[in-house]
């Protein structure tokens, strides 16, 4: 079949023809943003001509501020692994605010399986569990975290799919208890010290590889997989989902796990990234990884957004923080320009939306 | 029962608690034929509708399809049997394309090991729908537009194409026209004499008196959850003024009149 075929009455599929797609003005605006905080970096007065994203002026030994750059993707790079999950929950309509606390839980809970034995030869002082829970080969902390998240995705799926729950009060619920097992499980102490093979898999760059890998997965699975179009077509019009056979009930308990799967698996990699488990860890990051998505395009509606546009959400708000950080302002500026940003972002897709109608 | 009857329905009946919805319906169509179905708001067409096509259980009575004695346990059922529904709310996910609805809950796939995260075969379905839809006629600018943006005649085409791409047995339309326009109006009305030319039967809910003229071989009149006619209008005998009565209750066939009140 060539390129665009005519039937009769010139019905056509053309693939110029396609719209515009929502992902061009996330990559547009995250260009935008760059450029601005390039341009703040020439001048204001106390940036002594640096620049944001290419190497300084002294040295000439690269094109870009390598450093820079990975920072950018690092920092965001365990909450966009939630986002990935997060993303698919929100395509069908629902939402999921657990995954902060179940980032802490399991990480709490993978980190207890990592640790290691001796620490420059004396015993682990924060050894959770005896000699048996010691010294593991690190599938079994990266298993039991999933199995951990499967659970509790389960559990969430469930209670929205056949008990009919909103989603918004199902996971609220859970972020609770997620939060209550991080504290429990070691009665609030840090668990440390992981097994060489443990800080493995979170040291360096390795969130970002995750990250990305997981990213590339998912986005052929929306894509190209009938788990992926009935994700979407539920968003859509979960009536008509329903009348075409599809069963909508499991599918949601699939998102659900897969969400929180992803949720834990981004806990282990943060317990492994940080050498420690603490129950307050992965505080605000359901909220950060919901933002990730809605800058991404995503519809709180069901049925539109992508793991691209996610990705480049992820990046929006890892530029946005760094950017902060180059020119130096605070913290609390922070919060509140990503605040401003999140309510900009819904704002557009509402306008946006209502010009389509 | 000879070989050429698509559907026949026995005694079918509806209760809805005290309210009898549908009573003792003896129905049948030919092959190829094109039937309508009319009657007042409340005659019990939608019901009689509802109960062959697996939306509702009946009460009470049999369906045969093609021969074979259906029960059908849920919309599923009887679309995997062969009968394609247009529904008055049309069942379209507005995110998704063309393809996408038309095969939405029975995608074309390839690796079907890989159980729900099986691949789907864009190129097949796309193919398979331009088939449809030049099989039908419609014209849709591009089928790769999300639905949300078409017309509410495009979108009730996008459904009847389902039927076409599909080689459904049955195909039922209730009220398809309802909504909308003139010319959309005339568009799925051409769909509908193509389904006619291409030998397959349909069923068509309306209380467009031209349409109904213009489109089918046999007329049957509901009244008060009863049939109380049916018309064979192709013989030139019935006038419009003679199906108004019918559905008003000024005249009743003469095989109905024990029931009729």
């Amino acid at each position: 079949m060539s390129e665009t075929s005519h039937g009769i009455g010139g019905l056509t599929f053309d693939k110029s023809k396609r719209s515009w797609p929502n992902e061009m003005n996330i990559l547009l605006a995250l260009i935008i943003i760059v450029v601005i905080f390039e341009i703040l970096g020439q001048v204001l007065p106390y940036m002594k001509d640096q620049s944001f994203l290419f190497d300084s002026r002294d040295r000439f030994d690269s094109i870009f501020n390598e450093a820079r750059l990975k920072i950018i993707i690092l920092q965001v790079a365990i909450i966009g692994i939630i986002a990935l999950g997060v993303t698919q929950v929100i395509i069908t309509a629902g939402i999921d605010l657990s995954s902060g606390p179940l980032v802490a839980a399991t990480a709490m809970i993978a980190m207890s399986f990592g640790q290691t034995e001796l620490v420059n030869g004396f015993a682990n002082p924060k050894a959770l569990f005896g000699t048996w829970a010691m010294d593991l080969p690190v599938l079994i902390p990266i298993a039991v975290g999933l199995a951990f998240g499967a659970f509790i995705g389960a559990i969430n799926g469930t209670f929205i799919a056949y008990l009919r729950i909103p989603p918004f009060i199902a996971t609220l619920g859970m972020f609770l208890i997620c939060r209550g097992i991080a504290l429990w499980w070691s009665g609030g102490n840090p668990i440390s010290f992981p097994t060489e093979s443990y800080k493995a898999i979170g040291a360096g760059m390795m969130p970002v590889v995750w990250f990305l890998s997981l990213a590339v997965i998912f986005h052929l699975i929306m894509r190209y997989t009938v788990y992926g179009k009935h994700t979407y077509a539920i968003g859509s019009n979960e009536e008509a989902a329903r009348m075409s056979g599809i069963n909508v009930k499991r599918h949601k308990v699939m998102v659900y796990m897969i969400a929180s799967m992803l949720a834990a698996f981004a806990g282990v990699i943060l317990a492994s990234k940080s050498e420690t488990a603490q129950a307050g860890m992965g505080e605000f990051y359901e909220l950060f990884a919901i933002a990730m998505a809605v800058i991404g395009g995503i519809s709180l509606q069901g049925g539109r957004g992508s793991i691209v546009g996610t990705v480049l959400g992820a990046m929006v708000l890892g530029v946005i923080r760094s950017g902060f950080t180059y020119i130096k302002l605070d913290g609390s500026y922070q919060l509140m320009a990503m605040g401003s940003i999140i309510i900009a972002a819904i704002v557009l897709d509402q306008y946006r939306q209502r010009n389509k109608a | 029962m000879s070989d050429d009857i698509v559907l026949k329905t026995e005694d079918l009946t509806k209760h809805y608690g005290g309210v009898h919805a549908l009573q003792n319906a003896n129905f049948e169509m030919k092959m190829g034929e094109h039937v309508a179905i009319m009657g007042d708001n409340g005659a019990g067409k939608s019901t009689f509708v509802r109960q062959i096509t697996g939306v509702e259980q009946r009460t009470a009575g049999k369906v045969w399809l093609y021969g074979d004695e259906v029960n059908f346990s849920g919309p599923l059922d009887a679309r995997e049997a062969g009968i394609e529904t247009v529904f008055q709310t049309l069942a379209l996910a507005d995110d998704l394309d063309v393809p996408d609805n038309l095969f939405l809950g029975r995608e074309k796939t390839y690796a079907d090991w890989l159980g729900p995260f099986r691949l789907l075969d864009y190129k097949g379905m796309r193919r398979a729908t331009m088939a449809g839809l030049e099989k039908t006629g419609v014209k849709i600018p591009n089928i790769r537009n999300s639905i949300r943006n078409m017309s509410g005649g495009q979108r009730q085409c996008v459904a009847i194409a389902r039927t076409a791409t599909f080689h459904s047995r049955l195909t039922i339309m209730d009220e398809p026209t309802a909504a909308l326009g003139v010319q959309e109006t005339a568009q799925v009305e051409n769909i509908v004499r193509q389904l006619k030319e291409q030998g397959e039967p349909l069923i068509l809910v309306s209380h467009n008196m031209r349409q109904v003229f213009d489109l089918v071989d046999r007329v049957v009149v509901f009244r008060r959850g009863r049939i109380c006619a049916n018309l064979d209008i192709k013989s030139g005998d019935y006038t419009g003024e003679d199906v108004v009565s019918y559905i008003t209750g000024a005249k009743t066939g003469e095989e109905y009149m024990e029931h009729a009140t």
